[in-house]
């Protein structure tokens, strides 16, 4: 059986865990929320290097953890990236890198030379670590990762220890990786942007309970329990660019329902790229709107309608094509246009975010 | 030799325990620092002597008796000198902490093997300083040799012991000569070990 299982319940005298997922085999599924909400306590009872009394793990059909079974954490086919670095100080790149690779049979899904080009460290193979600034520490930590052949990366807030353009400098080798791997990544985080980026599966966790599971897209447009990514609701889409109009410095990109013109960010055409729709800035009309400033137009049919957390605002999910966005208008304006669910209205996106 | 063979798991255990007679085990360990020598020394006669129980264990082995012997005086200095052994080891190991195992185990090496690959390593320097002092200490004893060994030409005298009874022969000629080398040999070994430091720290 594909995917992971994984149940855990853990009582600390602070701290109590209770989870119960199943998660994909494939792309990168995020932890979010808050520190303290048991992200970290979760990924290291997958690793094994916090045994939770009761729990049951079952990563690919293989047993890690159940009432009979307990797999030592170096017996568990996985690659775990820690907060800070954590390369061994007394070894240099290229012996970090053996370290996990020596320890392995030799089919690898991702070979030594791979993981060294993917994160681009070919020239840093002969340095001690103390030689290494922040962000090549982390280039050379998830490389030592995946040179052990890993059948699922666990990675624990890689950036948080970075300042944020060290994380720029990091995050185009993570999206490379999300393209080339075929293994499942477990990506920890609270940071929304990194979220919105690099996610395919979301999982929201508060006070060590999951609060909301799924994939990104749907996790996202839940109206019973709106998941903010950053401070406001919002979804992210998958696109690719269609179109390039470079007298207006514009692109035209391509998801599964429409398209979207955005700044031109000197895109090539049928490159792939992630864009995020803030509720707040999709507005509807009933009729096709003409004159207008907004220069994105998409329709749709109203697929529900919930309450915001102000008295005065409602959220309402649309769906464009096979893709849900939502928008947040007053109930005044939902009353005056007599908005319905199943009703078919069109969108104004005023602004669009690329995650590039 | 035979320290760092005892001493190293004893540090290990006692960095990295959460059990609760870790503070009694450790409080033995150091014992030796606090006790005059002579009260050790005596222990351990009574404990090797013919009614000791160590001393009947060694008979029925037909061993025999152990003080005033070279082996009796090894042991003594064992447990006289195991703190010195412990100490900066259970610091070194310490002073790594549990992630750089956490990252050994991740990478598929076991307990054992993550040992010997990071943890002796990167506790080199506690190593070092550990074996230099403890050998340093163990040629400067006095007290509990006297207790054990007795002072038998070829066999258990040490020079220590040899010092003090050129002394109490008014020798100082011989009590000099001795003691300077004794000096310069204690002198090189401290310097050493505080010149070794420094780097020691930026490994740590």
């Amino acid at each position: 059986m594909q995917g992971i299982q994984a149940h855990f319940k853990l009582d600390w005298p602070t701290f109590n865990l209770n989870v119960d997922l199943h998660l994909p085999a494939r792309g990168v599924i995020a932890l979010f929320g808050h520190s303290g909400s048991g992200k970290t306590t979760l990924l290291r009872c997958i690793a094994g290097l916090e045994k939770a009394p009761e729990g049951r793990l079952i990563v690919n059909g293989e047993i890690w953890q159940d009432e009979q079974h307990w797999l030592s954490t170096h017996k568990r086919g996985l690659g775990y990236v820690f907060q800070e670095a954590s390369l061994f100080p007394h070894l240099t790149v290229m012996g970090n890198l053996l370290y996990g690779k020596r320890r392995v049979s030799d089919d690898h899904k991702v070979s030594l030379d791979q993981a060294i080009e993917l994160l681009g460290i070919a020239h840093l193979l002969d340095r001690k670590p103390d030689r290494l600034s922040g962000g090549e520490r982390s280039r050379v930590s998830i490389a030592r990762a995946l040179a052990a052949n890993p059948n699922i990366l666990l990675m624990d807030e890689p950036l948080s220890a970075l300042d944020l353009q060290r994380k720029q400098e990091i995050i185009p080798y993570l999206e490379r990786l999300h393209e080339a791997l075929k293994i499942p990544v477990i990506y920890v985080s609270h940071s929304a942007d990194e979220v919105a980026r690099l996610a395919d599966y979301l999982v929201v966790m508060e006070k060590g309970q999951v609060l909301a599971s799924g994939p990104l897209a749907e996790t996202l447009t839940r109206l019973d329990l709106p998941i903010h990514l950053g401070q406001d609701a919002g979804v992210v889409l998958d696109a690719t660019v269609v179109e390039i109009d470079s007298s207006w410095h514009l692109a035209r990109v391509a998801f599964d329902g429409g398209t979207l013109w955005t700044h031109d960010q000197a895109f090539s055409i049928s490159q792939r790229v992630r864009v995020q729709v803030l509720a707040r800035d999709v507005s509807l009309a009933t009729e096709m709107p003409s004159q207008s400033s907004i220069q994105n137009v998409l329709q749709g049919f109203v697929d529900a309608i919930a309450d915001d957390n102000h008295p005065g605002l409602t959220l309402v999910r649309v769906k464009v094509g096979h893709m849900m966005l939502l928008a947040r208008l007053t109930k005044r304006a939902v009353a005056s246009l007599d908005i319905t669910a199943g009703q078919a209205v069109w969108l104004q996106v005023k602004s669009v975010a690329l995650m590039e | 030799m035979i320290l760092l063979l005892i001493g190293t798991p004893i540090a290990w255990w006692l960095a990295r325990t959460r059990a609760w007679w870790k503070g009694p085990v450790g409080a033995v360990v150091a014992l030796p620092l606090v006790l005059p020598p002579s009260v050790l020394g005596f222990y351990l006669l009574l404990a090797m002597g013919p009614n000791g129980a160590v001393g009947q264990f060694t008979q029925a082995l037909g061993i025999g008796h152990l003080p005033f012997t070279f082996w009796g005086l090894v042991i003594a200095s064992v447990f006289y000198s195991l703190p010195f052994m412990v100490q900066p080891l259970q610091n070194a190991f310490e002073a790594i902490g549990e992630r750089p195992l956490e990252v050994a185990a991740t990478l598929r090496a076991s307990p054992l093997d993550a040992f010997f690959t990071v943890a002796v390593p990167l506790a080199l320097p506690g190593f070092i300083t550990a074996s230099i002092l403890t050998f340093a200490h163990t040629v400067g004893e006095f007290g509990v040799v006297l207790m054990i060994g007795g002072n038998i030409p070829g066999e258990t005298r040490v020079a220590s012991v040899q010092i003090y009874d050129h002394v109490e022969a008014l020798e100082y000629m011989q009590a000099h000569s001795l003691s300077a080398v004794m000096l310069i040999f204690s002198f090189a070994v401290l310097l050493c070990v505080y010149t070794w430091r420094p780097s020691a720290k930026k490994v740590g």
